[in-house]
Parts: C-alpha cells; sequence; structure tokens
C-alpha cells in the first residue's frame, strides 16, 4: 500500500504544482506509516521528486501518452492505482487535473473531494478540509470509500522539501485506441507569461478603467512583477478582456500570493473567487468600494494616476534588490 | 439530436453564506435559489441547438421537490420536457449515479452539465458519468458545434484554450463562453405559462451509494481592517508588500 500521487509536467518539466501536491503527499504517507509513489507523463528529470519525498516514481514514456488525454490519462492512473496498490490518490487543482479527477473517480468508485486546503485532519475516518461556496465557507468533507481522492488547492499546502532518493521505474499501461476517442487538434497557449492558475502575482482591472484601450496600465504593471494579468466579470462581459481572464465565482478562481485588483468596486461574486490569494491590495476611487472591506493594502485614488507611480516605483524597487 | 441539460439548484451568486445546526448544515433561511451558472450557459446552448438543429431538449435534476421553481424556470427558457429524480443530492457520486440512470433509459446524443456547481464545487459529477457510460467528455467546454455525429468543441486550459474533435454521444462540463452572458435569457410569460403544461417526471433514486460527505462547514475567519495609503506615498506601499506582507 502506498500513496499514489499525480505529478503533472510541461514538455517533460514538472509544474510547479507537481512540487506542492508531492508535499502533500509526503504529509499523507507520513500520517499512514507509508511511502510515496507517483505517476508522471514522459518526465525528463522524475528523481527530481525524490526532494519532496517521493521515494518511487512510474514514468510513463509511450508516445501516445505525451500529450495530455483525460481518458487516456485517467485510465493510466487508475491502473497504476491498482498496481501500487494505493489507497490513496493526490491530484492538483490545475485544469487538466480537475478534468480527469471525475473520470478517476468514477472509474475506481472512489470519493474525490476537490480544493483542499490542508493535511487530513484524521485518517480514521478519512477526513479532509476543503473550500466550498466558492470560497464563501469551508467545508471538512469525509470519504468514506476504500480508495480515496483528494484535489489539493493551488498554493494552499505549499511547498515542502523532505529528500529522500526516488527510484523511476518505468510503467507502461494498456490502454485501448478506442480510448483516444477525444483528439486534441489544436491547442492556442500563451507562452513566456504567468497564468492566473499558477502566478504567484496576479493584477486585475475593473469597469474603473473606463475601456479596453487603457489595459496598458494594467499590463505594464504585471510585467513589472512578473504577474499574470485578470479581470472582473462585466470587463469580460463587455469584451473588454476575454473569458480565460475572467477572475471570479463563475469565472478562474485566484489563489495567488498576491492579488491586485484595480478599478474594481468588489461585487460579493468577485471577492468570492479570490478570496485565496494571500494579499489583496486595492486600488480605487470610491472610498466605500466592498473591496476595501476585503484588502489588507488600499489607496483611495485614481488608477491613472496610482498605477503608472505604482509602476515605476515598483521598477525602481526591482532595480536595487535585483 | 436528444440533449439533456443537466441542473443544479443552488443558492444565488450574491447569497451570503451561512451554516446551521452546529455548522453541519448550510443554512436555506431567506437564500434565493436558482438554475447554477454554469449549467444555465449550457441550457442556453441546448436552445440554440435546438432553434437552429431541431434538437429535442430535456433537463434533469437530482433534488427534492422543494427544486421544482427552478426546473420550472429551465422548462420556461424553452426546454422541452423535466425528469427530477426525486432524492436529495447527496454527493457528487451519488448524483452521477442517478444522472447515469436517467441518461441510460433516456437515450441522449449530447449532455451538458456545468464545470462545476457554485455551491459545493465539486466539479466531478460529469466526469464520473463519462466514466460510468464510457462516453466521450470534454469539460470547461467553451464552445460546442455539432454536425451529424461529429462534435467540435473548445476547452480552457491554463493559459490558453484546447480545440478537441471527438463524436456523439458526449457529455460536457460546460461553463461561460458556451454562450455570453448577454445570450442568457429571461423566461418571458408566454414561457411561463407554457412551462406549465409541460411534463415534468418524478422518478424515484435508483439504489445509489454516496462516497462523501461534509461532517462540518465553517465560514472564513473574519477579516483585518484594511490598511490604507494615501495615494501620495506609493513608496509606502511598496515597502509595506516587501517588509510586512513580503510578497515582493
Amino acid at each position: 500500500m502506498s500513496v499514489l500521487v499525480y505529478t503533472e509536467t510541461e514538455k517533460g518539466k514538472f509544474k510547479k504544482n507537481a512540487f506542492e501536491v508531492a508535499s502533500y503527499a509526503n504529509a499523507v504517507a507520513q500520517q499512514l506509516g507509508t511511502t510515496v509513489t507517483a505517476i508522471a507523463f514522459g518526465a525528463d528529470n522524475a528523481e527530481e521528486l525524490g526532494t519532496y519525498g517521493v521515494s518511487k516514481v512510474l514514468n510513463v514514456a509511450e508516445a501516445s501518452l505525451s500529450d495530455f488525454n483525460a481518458r487516456a490519462f485517467a485510465l493510466s492512473i487508475a491502473q497504476a492505482v491498482s498496481s501500487e496498490e494505493a489507497k490513496v490518490v493526490l491530484l492538483s487543482s490545475s485544469t487538466d487535473s480537475k478534468f480527469l479527477a471525475g473520470i478517476l473517480a468514477g472509474k475506481l468508485s472512489a470519493g474525490y473531494a476537490p480544493n483542499v486546503v490542508a493535511a487530513p485532519e484524521t485518517t480514521e475516518p478519512f477526513i479532509v478540509k476543503r473550500t466550498a461556496f466558492s470560497n464563501k465557507g469551508f467545508a471538512h468533507t469525509q470519504i468514506d470509500t476504500d480508495i480515496k481522492i483528494v484535489g489539493v488547492s493551488n498554493n494552499a499546502f505549499g511547498v515542502v522539501e523532505n529528500p529522500t532518493s526516488a527510484d523511476v521505474a518505468a510503467f507502461s499501461p494498456q490502454i485501448n485506441e478506442s480510448d483516444f476517442s477525444t483528439k486534441s487538434v489544436e491547442v492556442d497557449k500563451v507562452v513566456g507569461k504567468a497564468t492566473i492558475a499558477d502566478a504567484d502575482i496576479v493584477v486585475s482591472g475593473g469597469r474603473g478603467l473606463k475601456g479596453p484601450e487603457n489595459w496598458g496600465l494594467i499590463e505594464e504593471l504585471a510585467e513589472v512583477l512578473g504577474a499574470a494579468t485578470a479581470c472582473s466579470k462585466p470587463v469580460s462581459d463587455l469584451g473588454w478582456r476575454p473569458h480565460s481572464e475572467h477572475v471570479g465565482q463563475t469565472g478562474k478562481p485566484v489563489a495567488s500570493n498576491l492579488y491586485i485588483a484595480i478599478g474594481i468596486s468588489g461585487a460579493i461574486q468577485h471577492l468570492a473567487g479570490v478570496s485565496a490569494s494571500k494579499v489583496k491590495v486595492v486600488i480605487n476611487t470610491d472610498p466605500e468600494a466592498p473591496f476595501f472591506k476585503a484588502a489588507d493594502y488600499g489607496i483611495v485614488g485614481d488608477a491613472f494616476e496610482v498605477v503608472p507611480e505604482l509602476t515605476e516605483k515598483l521598477k525602481e524597487f526591482k532595480a536595487q534588490n535585483a | 439530436m436528444k440533449i439533456l441539460v443537466c441542473i443544479s439548484n443552488v443558492p444565488d451568486t450574491t447569497s451570503k453564506i451561512n451554516f446551521t445546526d452546529d455548522d453541519t448544515k448550510f443554512d436555506t433561511n431567506g437564500v434565493q435559489f436558482v438554475i447554477n451558472p454554469n449549467d444555465e450557459f449550457g441550457l442556453t446552448r441546448a436552445m440554440w441547438f435546438k432553434e437552429k438543429q431541431g434538437a429535442t431538449v430535456h433537463v434533469a435534476t437530482v433534488g427534492e421537490a422543494t427544486t421544482e421553481p427552478t426546473i420550472r424556470k429551465a422548462l420556461a427558457i424553452g426546454a422541452d420536457e423535466a425528469i427530477r429524480v426525486n432524492a436529495a443530492p447527496t454527493d457528487g457520486y451519488f448524483v452521477a449515479q442517478q444522472l447515469a440512470e436517467v441518461i441510460k433509459s433516456g437515450g441522449y446524443d449530447l449532455i451538458i452539465a456545468g464545470r462545476e456547481s457554485i455551491d459545493y464545487n465539486g466539479g466531478m459529477v460529469p466526469g464520473m458519468i463519462a466514466a460510468m457510460l464510457d462516453m466521450n467528455f470534454v469539460n470547461t467546454c467553451i464552445s460546442l458545434e455539432i454536425e451529424g455525429e461529429n462534435a467540435t468543441a473548445v476547452r480552457e486550459i491554463d493559459g490558453g484554450k484546447e480545440k478537441i474533435a471527438t463524436s456523439l454521444p458526449l457529455i460536457i462540463g460546460g461553463q461561460k463562453g458556451l454562450v455570453e452572458e448577454s445570450d442568457l435569457r429571461i423566461p418571458n410569460m408566454r414561457g411561463i405559462m407554457m412551462a406549465r403544461q409541460k411534463k415534468l417526471n418524478v422518478v424515484e433514486a435508483v439504489g445509489g451509494t454516496q462516497a462523501t460527505k461534509d461532517v462540518k462547514f465553517e465560514r472564513p475567519a473574519p477579516k483585518g481592517a484594511v490598511k490604507l495609503v494615501d495615494s501620495a506615498n506609493i513608496d509606502e506601499l511598496v515597502n509595506l508588500l516587501h517588509n510586512e506582507a513580503k510578497v515582493i
């Protein structure tokens, strides 16, 4: 029996969330008195996971499984669960992991708790704390099935080093041609820019910016900070910015270290979606804007004056601290 | 084409969330329930398939009789028929099992569910159904076109999007993008009157097991007061973010 963790890669390299979910797996394994096995698809440096307490890595090398396919990956993980006799399976909260989680849970007849923010409170019964009601609350969820699947929230547990040496073994799942009946035709992805899902800092704009032509303000600030850009729901509904940047209850959740909201009043739905961010800064002309009640730091002022100056000050700061 | 839209009955997005019974239950007192927003985008896309491609649209929910106003709203928007599985939706696994039964007996070509419900945020039901029925599945779906048996879908991925080719029968986990916010329909009087005549079949749950249960709820810890920085002293904000918050 071991704990199995699915560690995601991007072009052969582990994603940041792979180290966080491996760290979480190690905490679970210690509670259960067992070891961590990871499954990766085409990892170049699989032994790297040893740093986070993984003692065995099943590395899938099949060319047909080099690109993400939810069903094929879920079936592969299910086979690893059975060969390792794993009772607990850990996934991240990435879009891909959430895509395959339901399939995996269905195939294994396993209970699944997503958006988990802390190591299990108890393992008998198995109870985890997770966000619910779109971050307006937490649920303590008990998983009663023999196999348990836990989806770990981004940036909640953190990356914890626990060096051990990882044995890397090739793993060849048996997947049929018919399991690839949803085929990727085209991927359109921003490269070289932080994404909302894994950025440490997110800079977000609202209707206070008055129009899409003013988004240079947001982008310049984001560039200095190496941040991802985001927007409020009205901005995406007005077509000023693409849907993929919409953060909030019906958009993407944000769990960054720093969230800077510019010209966003802070509707309850928006605040819910960004509440998992550790530090929130608001810049708004209206001192009565609800966001001031949810933020850690605030500036009452005109974004068109404050933001360029903040960008300049941060440039100076970065230059001094480089 | 026969479409089933799966609907969750959820608190309106503006709801304040409170718990009752020693924090073991969600407090529904004063809460307005609506069609889950992710499901409503899917329902509206289904209406497009009905009007442009002659599809038949059914809606299904797993819920007690109190959910009927939400289902009637889906009928008023234009769904042809509704199915209510008469049981409390105890967890995602139970709901998926119930909906899988509805799908098996209904012979649907396309199942549209939401990416997640905005209350319990499980996000697992469509994937579980796909596994139980070995159906094609696309999650976080933001665009869907059907031509004969072939489907072209676009799904959101972290940092972009991916175009996917697949075929019916298909289940999707939908969200905004399937249609725009401005495409959503408010039922008109005629729709509401017609909905009263439409079939709402109540079926009993078929066995099914619960895999998880929420044993306790908690509200987020209250937030400390915001620290205001004067707009003439932006250096101070940089200083606080670096030395106090330690995020830059």
